[in-house]
């Protein structure tokens, strides 16, 4: 497999503990959009570390602030408090220094419509001052790992979505970045896209590169997260692996009920539903959360649980019992799902 | 490694020459010349649109200085053509840079995009900024050039002065550019480019291309000479005709420092709206 990690300079201070990138108290404040608005606190003072050689994510819904994160980290967008150090630098003085060891893979492609997909990956590394020759040959293991070998002379406009998104992602790698950041890297692409688009991150993640990711897809944080942190209205919920998360947050299964959409039965069930929640029996619920279209019940065994719910006399339309996931860490965090 | 060893060319001697480390500060700009790659790379396949810039003054030649010109005879002691020739000049100068400056940085920032992928590297907002404003430069330089020669070829070139004309039409497109960006940092719709054209147009009949300012009464004349397009228009003729005087220096200076103030405004608020 083609050396697809990173720069020399990562084998050299392999041996130090300092993470790099270290977050304290950050924030970030836009200022009101209109006249006599209010400003819109979109990173509330957060905390975080990235060490070498992990996947580290960002997991959280829309409008929480992992954007603004990315972007702080990126050198784009300028931190309005607290301190935040990338690769051991401050970005409000050596944010070309430490653009030039980043790889960025933004929200939405921003690839040039105007240059061919080569050309994108050429000209991308001369922003970054690398040799013509250098990165001709760079591109070529590049467009074979996303697999777009075949597409290199084509416009970049027909390409689809998911195609695209791996030309972005060969792009960032261009300068053989120490750490890559993706926002959002799978976000609109459909199932076999998105999978694709795993594959080749878990491709990195095994290849040794730091990779910043936010996502507010559950599995796609528990596929590739070594460690994330659960980010909700610009702040941390909760940190640590997804499993620790899971372990801590919710139970190791959980059972889904549905009603008939007209609401009858659900409300008669809710009172023999509550009643069993903390009976200390096998089958017991944790604790229950009520989505507008289900019912979850928290269980250590969901099968179990399902038995006692038939017991009360309560005949839901569905039921289905799964494993915990991230989505569930989040729901109890936050009351809320991840997609709406 | 530092960014320094790495970037060979932000020692580049036209970005120190046409502005200085120190005009943009911490915005960068001596990166500015890949941004000139990154143009060649999309003209070369696209070259036939960039024939049309130089057409339009050579059709406004012909028809205004010839076809006109065999009815006004002469003006200002030289046949209409001689006369008419170094204003055309100055304004095609003055209309490519600002369409370049304006419609497209606008699709670039809105639209396209480009500029962002651009910021995720070690390019700063000054590379940026200078570096298209530079492009348009080069554009013009040739659009400039091959006028130049279809006035000599008409016999229309006076003095070995007129070599002085290029660098001028530089000036001149570097000046109208670098304000061009500027507004449209301002801009938020394509509507607000009506403004542009309010601005341009007048300017384009007004300022002295077609005829001496000797035919305004001398409130009127000070207006005029206010005006930016005038100074270009006053350099490139008296090059042309070979009529050089001191007083041309302060053509320059005028336009030297219109350029600056406006690179520097267009960077900062590129800076805004790009780094947010």
């Amino acid at each position: 497999m083609v050396d697809l990690s990173t720069s020399p300079t990562s084998a050299r201070t392999a041996s130090s503990e300092e993470p790099l990138i270290k977050a304290v108290g950050l924030r970030k404040v836009f200022p009101p959009t209109k006249r006599g608005g209010e400003p819109f606190t979109a990173v509330d003072g957060i905390d975080f570390e990235l060490r070498r050689g992990e996947v580290f994510g960002f997991l959280g819904p829309n409008g929480a602030g992992k954007s603004s994160t990315m972007r702080m980290i990126g050198c784009v967008s300028p931190a309005t408090g607290g301190e935040l150090s990338i690769l051991g630098m401050d970005p409000r003085v050596d944010s070309s220094k430490i653009k030039a060891r980043l790889g960025v893979v933004p929200q939405e492609d921003s690839l040039d419509m105007e240059l061919r997909v080569r050309e994108n990956l050429l000209i991308y590394g001369r922003y970054f001052g690398l040799k013509r020759a250098e990165i001709a040959a760079r591109t070529a293991e590049l467009l074979e790992f996303v697999q777009l070998s075949d597409r290199a002379d084509s416009p970049v406009e027909p390409l689809s979505g998911g195609m695209k998104r791996r030309l972005t992602i060969a792009r960032s790698l261009i300068n053989s970045p120490e750490i890559l950041i993706l926002d959002e890297p799978t976000t609109g692409l459909d199932p076999q896209a998105r999978h694709v688009v795993w594959d080749r991150l878990f491709r990195l993640k095994q290849s040794g590169t730091t990779l910043i990711l936010t996502t507010h897809y559950m599995d796609e944080a528990e596929q590739l997260c070594d460690r994330l942190v659960v980010m909700d209205h610009g702040r941390i919920a909760a940190e640590g692996s997804p499993r620790e998360l899971i372990e801590r947050y919710s139970t190791r299964e959980v059972l889904e009920i549905r009603f008939a959409p007209d609401g009858a039965d659900r409300a008669a069930a809710g009172a023999a539903l509550a009643a069993l929640v903390g009976t200390g029996e096998r089958g017991a619920v944790d604790r229950i959360e009520e989505l507008p279209d289900r019912i979850l019940l928290y269980s250590d065994d969901g099968e179990a649980a399902l038995a006692a719910v038939h017991g009360t006399g309560t005949v839901p339309v569905a039921s289905l019992v799964r494993r915990s996931s991230l989505e569930d860490v989040f729901l109890h965090l936050t009351g809320r799902t991840l997609v709406d | 490694m530092t960014s320094a060893d790495l970037y060979p060319f932000s020692q580049a001697p036209i970005t120190r020459l046409l502005l200085g480390r120190r005009a943009f500060g911490s915005m960068g700009g001596g990166k500015a010349g890949v941004l000139i790659e990154r143009n060649v790379m999309v003209y070369r396949r696209v070259w036939v649109a960039m024939v049309s810039g130089f057409f339009e003054p050579v059709f406004y030649l012909l028809s205004i200085g010839v076809g006109l010109g065999k009815l006004t005879g002469a003006v200002d002691g030289v046949p209409y053509a001689h006369y008419v020739a170094p204003g055309l000049l100055a304004v095609s100068a003055m209309n490519g840079a600002v369409f370049d400056a304006t419609f497209n940085v606008f699709f670039k920032i809105k639209y396209a995009k480009i500029y962002d992928a651009m910021l995720a590297t070690p390019l700063r907002v000054g590379d940026i900024a200078l570096g298209d404003i530079m492009w348009a430069q080069l554009r013009g330089l040739m659009y400039s050039a091959a006028f130049l020669v279809i006035m000599l070829a008409m016999g229309l070139v006076h003095s070995w002065w007129a070599l002085l004309a290029l660098p001028v039409t530089v000036l001149i497109g570097f000046a109208f550019g670098a304000v061009g960006m500027a507004a449209t940092s301002f801009m938020r719709s394509w509507q607000d480019f009506d403004m542009i054209t309010l601005a341009l147009m007048p300017m384009f009949l007004f300022s002295g291309a077609f005829y001496p300012l000797s035919v305004y009464n001398p409130q009127i004349r000070v207006l005029i000479e206010a005006l930016p397009l005038y100074h270009g228009i006053d350099l490139l003729r008296a090059l042309t005709l070979g009529r050089v005087h001191i007083g041309l220096l302060w053509d320059v200076l005028y336009l030297t420092v219109m350029a600056l103030i406006g690179a520097a405004v267009a960077a900062r608020r590129l800076e805004k709206l790009l780094l947010t």
